[in-house]
């Protein structure tokens, strides 16, 4: 009630044909209200400035940094041994004898096949001696010691990786062979068991075995009681092996593999991998990705660097659009001519094949990743004021013969002052609503440059550059959250800036309903 | 008239040629290392030409040795006469590649060119005539989601949805695992069952820029002087919008869609490369990525040739369509 009476005061006081009785705004108070009215245009505003905040602010309140990578520790299945039956003759060859070549073996084995006890080859002639088992003794003529041991079992020592002396093989073979339970050796007694465990006092020194195991980690060694389990196991069938040792269980698997016919052991073991691909969690509110980034981060300076490419592409754009398209319109005649078929010429050159070709060039050799943004906004900026210029030419044409421009004229302004107080500012309301309709045309194409590689590199984050793992469809499926939220705000940022852009044109229209 | 479509043809010949020019130069003026490492992976390929003979045709057919003008005239010579080279990625000629995936991305841009007319023209000339209401506003909102969304986003949220959820399309690809099994009615209901999905993307994302075209150009039609004497005569709103006013939008949206005609041979190079869809637009991306400065030259002056075309077609049709510009 008070209010209204102070109103009511204040319109009483002044006269019928006062000025002051009606309300005036200055145009760009207008252009606001006129703006604020439209709810979408606000829906678009709203939008905008929560992507700046969150990109910007967003960037410098995130705990990590933007190329930040986390580790974890997975169990992965390392190759820890290998199994393989031998079927094919070893040869064990004396070291104080002359040696076996190839050759010599190649001409035993086909002995041994057809089923004689002597070969010749090389001119030497050697015996074959059959210590049982497919144990057999290879003998020169002429020298009392075998020359070589031919068998499938392969000694190896218990305590050691080392070799035993040949003598001391043998003896363990041809016991094994002809199942006699002990040999004597440089003095000692060594029994000899059906496994072919050989055993010196209490301990076991060596064994004899068709299989061999070896050991695939270094730094690993395999006892014997872990071969006889393991080979208990194989034999079984069994898929998983359990080994106590000092107390400690270890897991190991047992995988068949055919191409190398032999059976391969792994043991799960904690190694620290890239956290990549990991879901959301507390700690990383959208999860990792592929290089175990954290995705929420990487998405705020995505932002951060697809909002300044693209205001500074535009920023290039308009300037140099500017001055071309006001060259051309204020001046006509041959400059305008001149200036408007250079314009034609560059709408003719295709944009974007010229990107890509650019890019890959700049694959090529290598550019650094910094200074290929910097290219990039620069090619990005020169390709794309033939537009504005267009735009601005024909609006200061239209421009230039109203009367208000005649009246500066007659009133004997300067050309600078004509220009720069009267002609421009006409002009820049459309320009401001080309440059919003062009920020979002330009992030999108930055974002599709980044995508196909081309743009944005490794290790800066684009929004584009998040999305382009998308190529892999595993990723598609399982992983949403690598790249959903990145091409929602991608699409947010340009409908919002598209919605303002629009809101501004409607704002800016004299005829639009007031 | 003819003189005008004369003068207008010779001058589109002289912005081709410094097109041609610009774009020969500025592929001239890639660092030489780029062509010779190009040509040299090229070399070391089992059974290929050598290096020097991949440099040499290189250098025959854009007479690299002779300087950049020089050169050019050297190009066009060739150009003229249809021989562009071979191509160096895909080892045929230019020309023989190119006629081998134009067509399937022409006939792509007509099936979604036909889909964005029959529904951008109609709903924009409905949101006109029922300005500020929701309708308008909904169409509105859906055209610039159209314009803003980003290729392939659009395009892998179809996939995601429709390919792996939902499994009623192939990933990608034009042909089907059993395409050799089938008849030749069947093979082509397989071809077009894998182009529905990308003629979906090309669809949505260029109804927004004709839908808001449109609309712009009817109210300024509605806002005129002769809609509202027609109005006042008495006539009804029917008669008023379909016989008046829409065939005075028709216009400037004739011209457009004229001059986009030409377009449609040029691809679409994202949607073509997300679905594996062997048009000129994937294949020329390949080509450029990989370097084949035959295939990118021509590729590029062909698109050049296009874009003059449309426009061409545009001033003429807009000379035929508007009386007024006739006269002027």
């Amino acid at each position: 009630m008070d209010n209204e009476n102070n109103k009511n005061v204040q319109t009483e006081e002044y006269s019928l044909n006062d000025d002051r009785r009606v309300k005036t705004l200055s145009p760009g108070a207008m252009v606001t209200k006129r703006f604020l009215r439209n709810k979408v245009a606000v829906t678009g505003l709203i939008i905008l400035a929560f992507m700046f905040i969150f990109s910007f602010i967003g960037g410098a309140i995130s705990p990590y940094r933007e190329d930040e990578v986390f580790y974890r520790t997975d169990i992965q299945s390392k190759l820890f041994a290998s199994v393989a039956e031998n079927t094919e003759f070893r040869f064990i060859i004396n070291e104080n004898g002359e040696g076996f070549s190839p050759i010599n073996q190649a001409a035993f084995t086909l002995a041994v096949i057809e089923g004689r006890d002597s070969f010749e080859k090389g001119g030497d002639s050697f015996t074959i001696v059959d210590e049982g088992d497919e144990i057999y003794a290879i003998f020169k003529d002429g020298v009392a010691d075998p020359v070589a041991v031919a068998t499938y079992d392969i000694v190896s020592s218990a305590t050691g990786n080392e070799k035993l002396p040949f003598e001391m093989q043998y003896l363990i073979l041809k016991t094994v062979g002809s199942d006699e339970s002990q040999f004597e050796y440089q003095g000692k007694t060594y029994k000899v068991d059906e496994e072919g465990n050989v055993q010196l006092g209490n301990d076991v020194v060596a064994y004899a075995s068709r299989y061999s195991i070896q050991a695939l980690m270094p730094d690993i060694f395999l006892s014997q009681q872990f071969k006889n389990e393991l080979l208990e196991s194989i034999e079984n069938g069994d898929k998983d092996f359990y080994f106590t040792e000092n107390g400690e269980t270890a897991e190991y698997t047992i995988e068949y593999d055919a191409p190398t016919k032999s059976y391969k052991i792994k043991q799960g073991m904690d190694t620290v991998v890239f956290d990549s691909f990991s879901a959301p969690s507390k700690e990383h509110l959208l999860g990792t990705d592929r290089n175990g980034m954290d995705m929420l981060t990487r998405l705020m300076y995505g932002g951060r660097v697809s909002l300044y490419i693209g205001f500074i592409v535009v920023a290039i754009e308009t300037v140099l659009g500017v001055i071309m398209g006001g060259i051309s319109g204020y001046f006509g005649g041959w400059v305008d001519n001149l200036i408007m078929r250079i314009v034609d010429v560059f709408y003719c050159i295709p944009s974007m094949p010229l990107i890509i070709i650019l890019g890959a060039a700049m694959d090529e050799m290598r550019v650094d990743p910094q200074i290929r943004m910097i290219y990039l906004m620069l090619i990005l900026g020169f390709l794309g004021w033939p537009g504005i210029a267009r735009m601005i030419r024909g609006l200061i044409l239209s421009l230039r013969e109203q009367e208000f421009m005649t009246a500066t004229e007659a009133t004997g302004l300067s050309v600078k002052r004509r220009i720069f107080r009267h002609l421009i500012p006409n002009v820049i309301p459309q320009l401001i609503v080309t440059m919003t309709m062009s920020l979002g045309s330009t992030i999108l194409m930055e974002a599709t440059l980044s995508f196909l590689g081309l743009g944005v590199k490794f290790p800066f984050a684009s929004w584009g550059n998040i999305i382009s793992d998308v190529n892999d469809t595993y990723v598609l499926t399982n992983y949403w959250f690598i790249w959903i939220p990145a091409g929602f705000c991608l699409l947010l940022t340009v409908l919002a800036f598209n919605l303002v852009g629009d809101g501004l044109r409607d704002a800016f229209d004299p005829r639009m309903k007031r | 008239m003819r003189k005008f479509i004369i003068k207008r043809i010779l001058l589109s010949i002289l912005i081709l040629v410094l097109s041609a020019f610009i774009i020969y130069a500025l592929l001239r003026m890639l660092p030489t290392s780029y062509l010779e490492t190009i040509a040299m992976n090229k070399s070391m390929q089992p059974g290929s030409k050598t290096y020097t003979e991949w440099m040499e045709q290189l250098s025959s057919t854009y007479g690299m040795d002779k300087g950049i003008i020089g050169g050019f005239f050297s190009w066009a010579a060739n150009a003229v006469r249809g021989d562009f080279g071979d191509s160096w990625l895909w080892t045929v000629p230019v020309v023989e590649k190119f006629n081998s995936c134009i067509w399937l991305s022409f006939i792509m841009g007509v099936i979604s060119f036909f889909f964005e007319l029959i529904i951008a023209i109609p709903l924009g000339i409905i949101a006109a005539t029922k300005q500020y209401s929701r309708t308008d506003y909904a169409i509105t909102i859906i055209a610039i989601a159209g314009i803003s969304l980003p290729t392939f986003f659009f395009a892998s949220l179809l996939k995601l949805v429709f390919c792996v959820k939902l499994k009623w399309f192939d990933l990608g690809g034009l042909i089907g695992r059993n395409y050799d099994h089938l008849d030749s009615f069947h093979q082509f209901l397989d071809k077009a069952h894998h182009l529905v999905l990308p003629i979906i993307v090309l669809v949505v994302l260029s109804i927004g820029g004709l839908m808001r075209y449109t609309r712009t150009n009817m109210l300024e039609v509605l806002n005129s002087d002769y809609i509202r004497t027609a109005r006042a005569k008495g006539l009804s709103e029917k008669n008023v919008i379909y016989n008046h006013a829409f065939r005075n939008t028709l216009i400037p949206i004739v011209t457009i869609v004229g001059g986009s005609l030409p377009g449609l041979f040029s691809g679409a190079l994202i949607t073509e490369t997300l679905f594996s869809i062997s048009g000129i637009g994937f294949v020329s991306y390949q080509s450029m990525k990989a370097g084949d400065i035959p295939f990118s030259m021509f590729y590029m002056v062909f698109l050049a040739v296009l874009t003059l075309a449309g426009n061409l077609i545009a001033d003429i049709l807009y000379a035929v369509v508007d009386p007024r510009v006739r006269i002027s």
